[in-house]
């Protein structure tokens, strides 16, 4: 039984360290630390200053480009980038699109797509979720119907981020509406976003930022070699893509970076007599169990991926809903101790999209713009990628075996 | 012991949620966000035109007389239709302040806060001072036959859209001491006054002041010089009572939309409302609400004793309640709405970051809980 990090895997850690602090340009850096997020153009660069060093795909096959690390390097290269922070590679592209494609892909769809989705030359949004299919998302109605050699698309998505951004979408499509179950008549399609037909509408959400969209299809044709794997196959695509590595789904190393900026707060902060807010022993005690909270979803986190290390299996494992139920919560928790630390400072409304807002406030001391917006964004966490209730579900039944009806 | 409004009362509660069903919601986020200083014209005169405007003030000064009660009711309304035009910041707060202070200069302004023409603001809050309210840096120094004032103050509700300003400087003393502090009148024309209207997080409109070396009569000292402190902390504790009562109408419309919300959303076959789990959460938000307003109303009724310390101790511990009253109606009606509920479209996203805002305005749970300590607790049961 052994804890700690390695030599080896602490010599890793700070070969991550030091490359993040010689290569992580300025103005990204300047931009997190006050915003506690990233513009399009800055996870652009970002990826591809990693992509030339090869660090892009952690998980990858070296065949197609992977730097051939172990779960642990991997685990460690996410979180120096979460603390760092440094903007992590794109999800869509690297977790997601990426793996469907070289493990269910032709060899014609690997080699036109996967260097391109590696170096984020094509950015990749998630179309899956639509208005009648959220948590429920075999629900989902968008149609594709066979016409030639290609599909013919209409319908609509929704909550589809960073659409604005996108070359292409992975999306879930109906392809047998009258299949006997309706996980079985749904195909996953690759689909390029500048097909006309398409047309992307904002969502503002409560950060006060445009991150996701609706997307709506009018007769979008999609040739039909950009179909992936077999027709009416596509759930057992989207099931293996949302199991896939999931063990960095915690994201402590986001949790910890805004711990950091709290406290950081908490030491210019007065409170009554005198003091410092981090003298203060209510919020010691808040910051002390969130601390403790976070060893303890780091190691079960490495508990999950020594698991997956020793019986290797291509289903996801039902613990890692430990992660993403306790991960959301403690991103969430680390954001309100930010906004709490922040205090008043926090709460002009700063517009991020302008690196100089119309909305700036000249502040001093206790410069805090990014505070409230990261609590705010940070309330979905437990929506998104299966909410929290659905996670207490597979937990009930696949671990703990309570069924549906007695 | 008796919990009900008398007829007065019952009728203003009527009228007042008309109004705000009349003209806030959705609606009125819209319209706040077309102004350029967070004052809706047509509905600040609507409010002038039902007497909430003057409803504060004693009647002797031109005022309706109404207590801590009716500001309760009409806060209450307000929460619940999201009220953005800022009655607290433009009527309730500077007027507690000057009445406690100098009752005859507040005289003299009712009549036009009443009609809608005069809108006041304190100013206050000073940049990372957080929620320790003498942390008065902005200092006033005697001057001949006046004073000069130099300092920064931030968050100034109604800032904006105010014509009358009142500003706290410290006149003697250390950064945070209180005493030594004391409070002027600055025409917003002043030589040397800027200011900067911005938004916050919630929509309201609010805005900072610099004073670089303001020049000011002698009459513009209001009350005692160095004095002020206590008028001062009884005007944040009124309306601190004030936004108690509006987290419990926000957090009542965010309780009703979720009910609603989840009888009509499917889901795998069926309505959201069916899974138990999701019942019990909305019977936790109920919970959450009628205990908030519980302590609203003991924060309203608190107001107006005469022992200080026993007021202080009211307020805070209604400000602990109806924050983490409003923490997990807020996080949990949006978490019960899922994608749809973190976005703009319906007004629980709204009332959300209102609520969040509320849990911190005028001191957050851990700032209150920490002043309910230094007095020993309620009824100084933990004191010495
Ligand atoms: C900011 C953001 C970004 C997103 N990005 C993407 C994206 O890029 N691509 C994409 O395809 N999708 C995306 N999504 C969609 C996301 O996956 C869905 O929001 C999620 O699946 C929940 O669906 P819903 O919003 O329709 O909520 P609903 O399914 O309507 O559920 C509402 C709430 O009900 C509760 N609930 C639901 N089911 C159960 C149950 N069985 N038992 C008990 N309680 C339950 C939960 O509290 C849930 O939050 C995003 C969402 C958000 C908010």
């Amino acid at each position: 039984m052994e804890l700690s990090f390695s030599p080896d895997e602490l010599a890793f850690r700070a070969e991550v360290r030091a490359f993040i602090r010689d290569n992580l340009p300025e103005d990204i850096r300047a931009f997190a630390h006050r915003s506690g997020y990233y513009k399009a153009d800055q996870v652009r660069r970002w990826q591809k200053i990693l992509d030339s060093r090869g660090w892009a795909a952690g998980h990858w096959p070296v065949e197609f480009g992977g730097p051939g690390w172990t779960a642990v390097q991997r685990y460690i290269f996410n979180e120096e980038l979460l603390r760092a922070p440094a903007p992590e590679p794109l999800s869509f592209n690297i977790n997601m699109v990426g793996p469907v494609i070289y493990t269910f892909g032709t060899e014609e769809q690997k080699s036109r797509f996967l260097p391109k989705i590696r170096s984020l030359d094509w950015w990749f949004c998630q179309g899956f979720s639509e208005p009648g299919a959220g948590s429920d998302l075999a629900a989902l109605k968008t149609s594709a119907v066979t016409d030639g050699d290609s599909y013919v698309i209409n319908g609509q998505k929704i909550w589809t981020s960073t659409a604005q951004h996108a070359d292409w979408m992975f999306a879930l499509v109906r392809t047998d509406p009258k299949a006997p179950k309706k996980q079985m008549g749904i195909s996953f399609l690759l689909i390029d976003m500048n097909t006309p037909g398409i047309d992307v509408r904002p969502i503002v959400t409560i950060d006060g930022e445009h991150h996701t969209n609706e997307v709506f299809f009018d007769n979008v044709r999609v040739p039909a070699e950009n179909l992936i794997g077999e027709e009416n196959k596509g759930w057992d695509y989207a099931k293996f893509l949302l199991g896939s590595e999931r063990t960095g789904i915690a994201r402590v190393g986001l949790s910890k970076g805004r711990m950091d900026r709290a406290l950081e707060l908490a030491r210019v902060a007065p409170v009554y007599g005198g003091a410092r807010l981090i003298e203060d022993p209510g919020f010691r005690q808040r910051a002390l169990k969130l601390q403790v909270e976070l060893k303890a979803l780091e190691i079960s986190a490495l508990r999950i991926i020594d698991r997956q290390r020793r019986n290797p299996s291509d289903k996801p494992d039902a613990a890692s809903s430990i992660l993403k139920l306790r991960g959301a919560e403690t991103q969430q928790a680390s954001a309100e101790l930010l906004a709490d630390a922040a205090g008043p400072s926090a709460a002009p409304f700063f517009d991020f999209r302008e690196m100089f807002s119309d909305n700036e406030v000249p502040q001093g001391v206790a410069r805090a713009d990014g505070a409230m917006r990261v609590h705010f964004a940070a309330r979905p966490a437990t929506i998104y990628g299966g909410a929290s209730e659905v996670q207490k579900n597979i937990i009930a039944k696949a671990i703990l075996g309570f069924k549906d009806k007695p | 012991m008796n919990f009900e409004y008398s007829d007065e009362q019952a009728l203003l509660s009527d009228a007042v949620t008309r109004f705000v069903s009349d003209r806030y919601g959705l609606a009125g986020v819209r319209s706040a966000a077309e102004t350029k200083d967070g004052v809706t014209a047509a509905n600040w005169q609507g409010m002038a035109d039902m007497g909430l405007l003057g409803m504060p003030f004693p009647e002797q000064a031109g005022g309706f007389g109404g207590g801590p009660v009716e500001t309760q009711i009409v806060m209450e309304a307000f929460g619940r239709g999201h009220v953005l035009d800022p009655w607290v910041g433009g009527v309730l707060l500077p007027g507690a302040l000057l009445s406690a202070l100098d009752p005859a200069r507040l005289t003299e302004l009712v009549p036009d806060v009443a009609t809608g023409d005069l809108v006041l603001a304190l100013a206050h809050e000073e940049d990372g001072a957080r929620y320790v309210t003498a942390q008065v840096v902005t200092n006033a120094r005697r001057c001949g036959n006046g004073w000069r004032l130099s300092g920064r103050k931030v968050n100034v509700l109604a800032g904006a859209a105010a014509n009358r300003l009142f500003v706290t400087a410290r006149t003697a003393g250390a950064e945070a001491d209180e005493d030594g502090i004391s409070v002027f009148e600055v025409p917003v024309d002043a030589p040397g006054l800027s200011r900067t209207a911005y938004r916050q997080y919630d929509g309201q409109t609010v805005a900072a002041l610099t004073l670089d070396d303001v020049s000011l009569p002698d009459g513009a000292l209001v009350g005692d010089e160095g004095e002020a402190f206590s008028a001062l902390e009884l005007a944040l504790d009124t309306a601190t009572a004030a936004i108690c009562a509006e987290a419990v109408g926000a957090t009542e419309t965010m309780l009703h939309a979720t009910v609603d919300y989840l009888k009509t959303r499917q889901q795998f076959g069926g309505p959201l409302s069916r899974f138990q789990v999701l019942q019990h959460r909305c019977a936790e938000m109920y919970v959450a609400v009628e205990q908030a307003r519980s302590m609203a109303l003991y924060a309203a009724v608190s107001l107006g004793l005469e022992d200080r310390d026993e007021r202080r101790r009211a307020i805070s511990a209604a400000k602990v309640q109806c924050a983490e009253s409003a923490r997990f109606a807020g996080q949990n009606a949006v978490q019960m709405h899922g994608g749809i509920g973190v976005t703009d479209e319906l007004l629980v996203g709204h009332l959300f970051r209102r609520t969040t805002m509320i849990e911190r305005q005028f001191g957050d749970a851990g700032h209150h809980l920490a002043r309910l300590d230094r007095l020993g607790g309620l009824d100084n049961q933990m004191g010495e």
